[in-house]
């Protein structure tokens, strides 16, 4: 006999549940073909790859994973700490403006600091102009190298570890800091006696995330031309034809993805600890002065600098000095492409996430739950292993059909799903698709339960409680989900790069391919509008950071994964 | 109207938070669920609405059988026309409180709509507010709009849960009368979940007091409260005084005078529980007799319709008695004064002590019931 526990969990599966497994199923497809791959009879150029370039590829993705996961701390972790707990000239400004590099592609940036630092650059000019030596400053440093690549993928990625350790010494400090500071700790030994240690599942998460990011990066190291095992599966793909192997290579990183991803959920869960108070008080903060408040101002003002002022500055510069360049028809019909693709998915997107959160919430059974869940693991999928992962079974499927009607109807209708919207919206939709799930499911949290229980007892069914009590409150929320994919799908690169259908550009992909060919006053314009919208989100969140104190985490809900 | 049937149910599938639990409510009848927080009452109440699926039981309204554990039926929420009313009143907040009020008349043209969510709404004198959004509104009023609400599609049958424990004291007197008169004026059979015995007696035309997921005793207020069936049941409406004896020849010897204990086998260790306004307390002047029983005043508390005194009797030869007396009338002791104790014994209860469980087939019972004319 089944106990009431397990028919209440497994039971009569109701529509919504079932429609939530397949979802999840939807979202879990890449990764299943991905793996499937991997008991393929190896071939040839898996041989090959394994004498000679694999080690390679996987030295230097784990050499970037350390670079890029240090990186991120060094900048992200003073930053956070300096904001939230001291006094110092500009501490408000820099509060939100520190998220502003969320808003710049790695790529963009790479390629700006490419064009900044180059012999013919205005920082090499410049410097000879001024010094009177016509060549020579061969100490400038290259950048387009590894340690180039991840200081590029640093300075755009240090928000992450920026905002959860933001949050994570506003919550502890109501309870702890002041004790620190009535036990005698000065400022330096508070923070690494008791800020530091109480934020550390936090701070890992954060540096998780991040590292998860250097892993999916495409654009800065292919345009850098380091070998990473994401550029690594483009280049067998696409260059040697060989979708196998790239799936095995695939398969390789997604067990690195899934090694970081599992820290990061285990750091999460570990953070509860850290909590032992939601009061509010109001935050003990130190004055600094002399030196400290000039070391403040300088480790806050350069990571902006460095990671949005100077490349913005420059994109700014090229658009306005070759406005000939996107002044023009073909330029709007880009941003229109572009547009409509990240509506699309954004509209999708947020329906899905809706969907999914409210089933949860109907029935809170262990089934709906893991199948929720495991829809909201895709912004772990790296971009180049989504794109296999998605092509793959599409091509199968429109081969299939195509047999078939050839066969029966004598008639070809040519390619269905892959290298059309469909493929690439899809791929969209499982990456991005957690971040708004994030966003919903904090929202619909806050709305109480007799909500609910009053809507149906007044007569309305499940579906018209959602369309009529729901939706209108969570109105705000839902718009923040949708610009959220909206923004993610601009900036995408790796999985537009390979899915769009033929000769569809979009911001990226162009701005992708006129660096490439070192067009890069070219890309400005492009790469300028990515960030201009990119903007958006950041002001999102500074307005949440504006409203958060202590006590509430929320101003990060949704935002990070 | 509402009619539950051996209800069991478990969050678990382990331990039943409700079991074996059966319920009548007529027309136009009120009934208090009363129990100590986390007994089980709004899990009776949130399976007697549908918010939960039965388990085990029969739950029916109107005559008809809307959900039975045995075959797994469970009508929806949304079908069984039950209105219900919340602790936090559950106003959506993005509707007007007209609009809050006319939610649940999704059939009616938008011009009946609106006519019959003022109706409801001049019933609980809140027409003025028709435009307000709840936000705007003090807790008061918004409990009024949800009564209003659920109450606009006439249902046959309401359920209130804590509908009064989010206001404050003084505000909650008056809103309860109020929702006592609307309530009884819309002729609905009515299901109210509270924690505070005042409460139920207020509101009660019959009292379900419930301890772990089980029913104690239910009854007409004045029933349950002068005669409980149990300890517990005793012990949940006041404060209450408690002395131990043996039952000798069918009565217990006290301090206070011999109580009536018949049914009880001679030998019986019993309690002998009665509340503090059972206790008479008049100035002692010198005439102690066998049942006044002379004592110390050793703390008065004024509360406006009453003095409750805390009393020390003189120990004499045994332990002193702590005991507590409310009262009201002219006399006013202060702290030292003597005063003599006078137990009403039709007014006492005895149940069994804790090591010796009451005899099997005499049920507890009250002086009232063995002397009639006392």
């Amino acid at each position: 006999m089944q106990t009431p526990k397990l028919r209440r969990a497994f039971g009569r599966p109701s529509g919504w549940t079932i429609a939530a497994w397949i979802a999840a199923a939807a979202v879990a497809t890449p990764v299943v073909t991905v793996f499937s791959h991997v008991f393929l009879p190896k071939g040839d150029i898996w041989a090959h790859l394994v004498e000679t370039v694999l080690g390679a590829y996987v030295t230097n993705s784990m050499l970037m994973m350390m670079l890029v996961g240090i990186g991120v701390l060094i900048v992200g972790v003073p930053a956070a700490w300096m904001v939230t707990l001291c006094v110092f000239p500009g501490r408000k400004f820099f509060e939100w403006a520190l998220l502003l590099p969320m808003a710049m592609p790695a790529y963009v940036v790479a390629y700006t600091y490419v064009g900044l630092l180059d012999y013919a650059g205005p920082v090499q000019t410049g410097l000879r102009d001024l010094l009177g030596m016509p060549d020579g400053l061969h100490w400038i440093p290259e950048v387009r190298n590894l340690p180039g690549a991840a200081l590029m993928l640093v300075l755009v990625l240090y928000p992450y570890v920026y905002l959860l350790a933001r949050a994570a010494f506003l919550e502890q400090s109501a309870c702890v800091l002041e004790v620190s500071r009535t036990l005698g700790c000065s400022p330096t030994k508070g923070f690494f006696r008791v800020a530091l240690p109480l934020a550390r599942p936090a701070l890992a998460a954060g540096a998780a995330l991040a590292v998860m990011e250097s892993l999916n990066d495409f654009g800065t190291v292919q345009y850098f031309g380091v070998d990473t095992m994401a550029t690594g599966i483009y280049r067998v793909w696409r260059g040697m034809g060989d979708p196998d192997a790239a799936s095995q290579l695939a398969a390789l990183l997604l067990i690195f993805v899934f090694i970081v991803f599992g820290f990061e959920r285990w750091s999460r869960g570990r953070k509860s600890f850290a909590h032992t108070s939601s009061r509010y008080r109001p935050l003990p903060r130190y004055h600094l002065t002399g030196w400290l408040k000039f070391g403040a101002i300088v480790g806050c003002a350069l990571p902006l600098l460095l990671g949005f002022i100077a490349p913005a500055a420059v994109l700014l510069s090229w658009a306005l000095n070759h406005p000939e360049y996107w002044w023009r028809a073909s330029f709007l019909f880009l941003v229109r492409n572009s547009f409509i693709m990240a509506g699309i998915a954004a509209l999708l997107g947020v329906a899905l996430a809706v969907f999914l959160a409210y089933a949860l919430r109907l029935h809170a059974t262990p089934a709906t739950s893991l199948a929720v869940r495991i829809a909201g693991m895709g912004y772990a999928i790296p971009g180049t292993v989504l794109a296999i992962g998605v092509l793959l079974p599409f091509a199968a499927f429109d081969h299939a059909i195509d047999r078939w009607a050839k066969a029966t109807l004598g008639m070809s209708p040519g390619l269905i799903l892959s290298g059309t919207l469909v493929a690439v919206t899809f791929a969209y939709l499982v990456r991005f698709l957690t971040s708004s799930l994030n966003a919903v499911e904090a929202s619909l949290g806050k709305i109480t339960r007799s909500m609910d229980h009053a809507a149906r007892s007044l007569g309305r069914g499940p579906g018209s409680t959602l369309w009529n009590v729901h939706l209108p409150i969570m109105r705000g929320s839902l718009l923040t989900a949708g610009i959220l994919i909206f923004v993610d799908v601009l900036k995408e690169l790796p999985a537009t790069l390979v899915l769009r259908p033929f000769n569809f550009d979009t911001l990226a992909t162009v701005t992708y391919n006129l660096a490439s060919d070192e067009r890069l006053a070219e890309a400005a314009g492009p790469a300028l509008a990515i960030v201009v919208v990119g903007v958006l989100p950041v002001i999102l969140l500074s307005r949440a950071i504006g409203r958060s104190r202590p006590g509430t985490g929320g101003a990060v809900e949704g935002i990070v994964p | 109207m509402l009619g539950l049937e051996g209800v069991g149910h478990s969050y678990d599938g382990a331990s039943e938070v409700v079991s074996g639990f059966s319920l009548g409510v007529g027309a136009g009848e009120i009934v208090c669920l009363l129990g100590p927080s986390g007994c089980g009452k709004s899990t009776v109440l949130r399976l007697a609405a549908g918010l939960e699926s039965l388990q085990r039981g029969r739950i029916k309204l109107r005559g008809e059988t809307v959900a039975e554990g045995e075959s797994g039926l469970s009508e929806p929420p949304e079908r069984r026309n039950v209105g219900l009313v919340f602790q936090d009143f559950a106003l959506f907040p993005h509707l007007t409180v007209a609009r809050n009020v006319g939610f649940g008349l999704a059939g009616l043209a938008e011009d009946q709509r609106s006519q019959r969510a003022l109706e409801a709404l001049n019933q609980v004198g809140m027409a003025a507010y028709a435009g307000s959004y709840p936000h705007a509104l003090s807790g008061g009023q918004q409990q009024r709009v949800a009564l209003a609400r659920a109450l606009a599609p006439r249902p046959s049958v309401m359920l209130l849960d804590e509908p009064f424990s989010g206001l404050d004291a003084r505000l909650r007197e008056q809103i309860r009368d109020d929702t006592l008169r609307v309530l009884k004026r819309s002729g609905a059979a009515t299901l109210l979940v509270t924690h505070d015995p005042e409460e139920a007696m207020f509101m009660a035309d019959r009292i379900y007091l419930m301890q772990a997921g089980k029913l104690i005793q239910s009854g007409p207020p004045a029933e349950v409260y002068a005669r409980p069936n149990s300890e517990f049941a005793a012990k949940f409406f006041s404060n209450i005084n408690e002395l131990e004896g043996v039952v000798q020849d069918g009565a217990v010897a006290t301090p206070l005078g011999s109580i009536p204990a018949a049914g009880w086998p001679s030998g019986s260790r019993v309690k002998v529980l009665f509340r503090p306004e059972c206790l008479d307390c008049a100035p002692l002047n010198g005439g102690v007799s066998q049942t006044v029983l002379p004592a110390t005043v050793t703390e008065v508390r004024f509360i406006g319709v009453a003095r409750l005194l805390r009393v020390s009797t003189h120990a004499e030869g045994g332990r002193a008695l702590d005991l507590q007396v409310r009262m009201s009338g002219a006399y006013a002791p202060e702290v030292g004064a003597k005063v003599g104790l006078v137990l009403d014994p039709a007014r006492a209860f005895v149940f069994g002590s804790a090591q010796h469980s009451k005899p099997q087939n005499a049920s507890p019972q009250t002086l009232a019931e063995l002397h009639p004319n006392a």
